[in-house]
């Protein structure tokens, strides 16, 4: 167990910069596993930047890196992503 | 400011554009220092929705950098920078039939707490049960209206467990949550599950409970680090 892992609830202030929406019980579909989560409840890991991984398969789904200003986004993990704006 | 232990407060804050909130929501909280240094931590939201008042319950960290402050420095009228409500998954619903049970570890009760207080204004009569654990009957925060809360006969109740620390006549659970102590105490016909704590916690009381046969998509889980504060 990893004391150090957080989950989909602690990004959702970064994400809402993001996507302008709240997004933590949109369902994103991993692309390595097909599994099929809400937000809020993947796996998160904080260091330089911000982390989301698959709770089933611990695959990236999405890497968020900010300087404050700008937001460098990586969501090739994520097959999709439903969300009701 | 209103004291709940020895080591957490509860601040109540007013802000006057706030959009309402959800209970089980938090919000970000930024304190900027004279020089311009900026430290932002993550707090539940403790209240029910209340028009512009907000209030959070905040364990002081004493490495911490935001929560000593906002426990032992901040005053009546000082201003703080607030961000959200945010947070949509981790949220007080209720399920068309069923029990709910809310399980807290440590400070990890705050969004639940948010919970039965919306859930007492609403007036609802849903079964409803909060397994606190906590180190000791000193560091129950909420202890009082808990208790009153549960006196109502509405079909909330609390089950306590003090793992540290019990008093003398304590006749209560005294250990860790377990897979038996869950067993033992959840609801006939659960429906819903809200866990919030420490992520060990978090993920003993989750993983317990899909033992026990409970749906993982019916159990919605807040973690919180040890880290920041």
């Amino acid at each position: 167990m990893d004391a150090l892992r957080l989950d989909g609830n602690a990004a959702a202030g970064l994400l809402r910069e993001v996507f302008a929406t709240e997004v933590t019980a949109a369902t994103g579909t991993c692309d390595g596993c097909r599994a099929v989560e809400a937000v809020g409840a993947v796996h998160v890991y904080r260091a330089a930047g911000t982390v989301l991984r698959c709770p089933h398969c611990d695959a990236i789904l999405m890497k968020v890196v900010t300087d404050g200003a700008r937001f460098w986004i990586d969501v090739r993990g994520l097959r999709t992503l439903e969300l009701t704006p | 400011m209103r004291p709940e232990t020895d080591r957490v407060k509860t601040l109540v804050l007013q802000a006057p554009s706030w959009p309402g909130h959800r209970a089980g929501q938090h919000v970000d909280v930024r304190l900027t220092a004279d020089d311009g240094y900026q430290a932002q931590r993550s707090y539940s939201i403790a209240s029910a929705p209340n028009g512009s008042t907000v209030e959070l319950t905040v364990e002081r960290i004493d490495d911490g950098e935001v929560s000593p402050y906002l426990t032992e420095e901040a005053q009546p009228g000082d201003r703080v920078e607030l961000r959200g409500p945010v947070g949509g998954y981790f949220v007080w619903s209720l399920e068309p039939s069923g029990a709910v049970l809310l399980v807290g570890g440590g400070s990890g009760v705050v969004p639940l707490m948010a919970m039965i207080r919306q859930r007492a204004a609403d007036g609802d009569d849903v079964p409803t049960r909060l397994l606190y654990s906590a180190r000791s009957i000193d560091d129950v925060i909420y202890r009082a209206e808990l208790e009153q809360l549960a006196g109502r006969g509405d079909g909330f109740d609390v089950v306590y467990t003090l793992t540290r620390e019990q008093p003398s006549e304590w006749t209560g659970y005294s250990r860790r949550v377990d897979r038996e102590l869950l067993a033992a105490i959840a609801p006939d016909e659960l429906a819903l599950t809200f866990v919030c704590g420490p992520t060990p916690f978090v993920e003993t009381v989750a993983e317990a409970l899909v033992e026990l046969g409970h749906e993982p998509s019916r159990i919605k889980t807040e973690r919180f680090g040890p880290t920041g504060g």
